[in-house]
């Protein structure tokens, strides 16, 4: 079973799959800022991702990167705090790739990940292991691409179990990025609450692929 | 949580509807997207000076909009920077054809939402300079962070310009005076409580009776380091010791002094701490030529107290003394 490509529906499926999962954690994300930010991550994302599901009612689903596009400008005017101009980016750097397109295979799929993360990393200025979602969508990125000779579903699962780890991985990492990174050595212990929400995007994917 | 409070997610609109009527001389508010104007904006020819930044921290920055300050602010959620299409519709609307000063305290989630904003009003040819204010003398090591936080000289630097584009000054001077100014200030705050961001429900750490945060942020973030609860004195000595030696600020020179409340702290413990700021300045041959003492960028109900020093020079304390007319400073009017 699963998709090998995913056309506007899936898409969209995706994203209101990641709504509900980011409104479902929305506690959890916030106690996870809660210990290391500023207890603000769940409430932004969740405002965010509402606003994405309202958004998505109205939109045509023939082009990925118009769908896309709506939901990188969206969490931009929606989410603020750092999370906004970076997941804003993410989406809207995939939204350059899949611009056109009806549907997205796996090859399209990795260039779409790979321009977000490198947006990110531009706008935020962040560096692998200094405690950001860099840490979660990088690893994703390296299972996807390594995971050869397997359906897209299982690779997507791979990318989304990957993300878990660096997401965990984050814990006894000491910030040098973000809100979090004033505590200095007191931000060790802590999973970073954007490398965690980076995970439950990915997930939501997988899950998505694999029906 | 005890609040005054509707529904979370109403706080900051309601908040505004509330400054929209009790101050309609002053400013508008626009709602979607949030921010407030001063009431004559857009002045043809003057340069116009904004900031932003999360909610929480009033009266700081919708407070200060008005004549001789801002023309703008734009408030976010709170603790949340405000977003890009709402810093940019701000300025368009307070743009008088002079360009405008972006006010900015360095966290990450301001810097790159105004760095955005920045970039659009560019591409739609308005003129715009950043002054990034980064006085937080609490965070010690600016490589291995963010860097240091903007904290109390944000209120200073945003009334020293809006009085020098009142004077009709340049877009290009109101910043560089701007960057002067932060250059020149040097802050630090202590936290006795912490406080409950309306959304997460309870406070964001937890302080036993005897203890204090040392180098709190304005977000209700925990600082450097835990401590036991000191003397006034002392803690104003905690706090004093690190801004002199920072800047570092030389015996002989005039200097602004601002004693600032987190929101919980009466004014009656803050003139307490002024006047042993005020003495230990003093100490140092340091002349405290001008004062300010109140709640101006607060926490919510946080309990706490932070200290910005400015070493002046003649231009700033002129555009110190200068008019201004907003809900939370008014002199000369």
């Amino acid at each position: 079973m699963g998709r090998e490509v995913l056309n506007g529906d899936a898409v969209v499926l995706w994203l209101e799959r990641a709504a509900e999962v980011i409104g479902e954690n929305e506690k959890y994300l916030t106690e996870l800022d809660a210990a290391i930010g500023d207890s603000d991550h769940g409430a932004n994302m969740a405002r965010g991702f509402t606003a994405v599901r309202g958004k998505l009612a109205g939109q045509t689903r023939e082009d990925i990167g118009a769908i896309l596009k709506t939901v990188g400008m969206t969490l931009l005017s929606t989410v603020g705090g750092a999370s906004g101009p970076l997941y804003g980016t993410l989406f809207l750097e995939a939204a350059k790739v899949a611009a056109g397109k009806a549907e997205i295979d796996r090859a399209v799929i990795q260039q779409s990940l790979a321009a977000g993360l490198a947006g990110i990393q531009k706008r935020g200025k962040a560096e692998p292991l200094d405690k950001t979602m860099v840490d979660a969508l990088g690893p994703a990125i390296k299972a996807f691409e390594g995971a050869e000779g397997v359906s897209l579903a299982e690779a997507l699962a791979r990318a989304a179990e990957a993300a878990h780890k660096g997401a965990e991985a984050t814990i006894p990492i000491v910030a040098r990025k973000g809100r979090a990174s004033y505590l200095g050595e007191r931000s060790a212990g802590h999973q970073d609450p954007g490398a965690t929400s980076m995970w439950l995007l990915l997930r939501s994917l997988a899950e998505v692929a694999a029906e | 949580m005890k609040k005054l409070l509707n529904a979370p997610s109403d706080l900051v609109k309601e908040a505004l509807a509330g400054m929209a009527v009790a101050h309609p001389e002053l400013l508008r508010v626009h709602v979607d997207p949030a921010f407030l104007v001063r009431a004559d904006a857009p002045v043809r020819g003057k340069v116009a000076v904004l900031s932003g930044g999360g909610s929480g921290h009033e009266p700081l920055h919708g407070g200060f909009v008005g004549r001789g300050m801002l023309d703008a602010a734009c408030p976010g959620a709170v603790f949340t920077s405000p977003t890009p299409d709402q810093i940019l519709e701000a300025t368009r609307a307070v743009d008088g054809g002079a360009g405008v000063v972006h006010v900015v305290k360095n966290y990450t989630g301001d810097v790159m939402n105004f760095e955005m904003a920045a970039e659009l009003a560019r591409e739609l040819g308005i003129a715009t300079e950043t002054v990034l204010v980064n006085d937080d003398v609490a965070v010690e090591n600016s490589l291995y962070t963010a860097g240091r936080r903007g904290v109390g000289t944000t209120v200073l630097v945003e009334k020293i310009c809006g009085a020098a584009a009142e004077a009709g000054r340049s877009l290009a001077d109101v910043a560089a005076l701007g960057r002067r100014v932060n250059e020149h200030g040097r802050s630090m705050g202590i936290a006795l409580t912490p406080c409950t961001v309306p959304h997460a429900g309870k406070p964001s750490f937890e302080l036993g009776p005897d203890e204090m945060e040392v180098g709190i942020g304005i977000h209700g973030e925990p600082g450097r380091r835990r401590a036991k609860l000191e003397s006034a004195d002392r803690i104003t000595e905690m706090l004093m010791d690190p801004i002199l030696d920072d800047l570092p600020f030389r015996s002989g020179k005039d200097v602004l002094l601002f004693v600032n409340g987190l929101g919980g702290t009466p004014l009656l413990e803050l003139y307490v701490v002024f006047r042993k700021a005020h003495e230990i300045a003093a100490a140092r041959g340091l002349r405290v030529v001008r004062s300010l003492v109140g709640p101006y960028i607060t926490s919510l109900e946080m309990a706490g107290v932070s200290i910005t020093l400015l070493e002046v020079d003649e231009e700033m304390v002129r555009y110190w003394d200068a008019p201004v007319h907003t809900a939370a400073l008014r002199w000369g009017v």
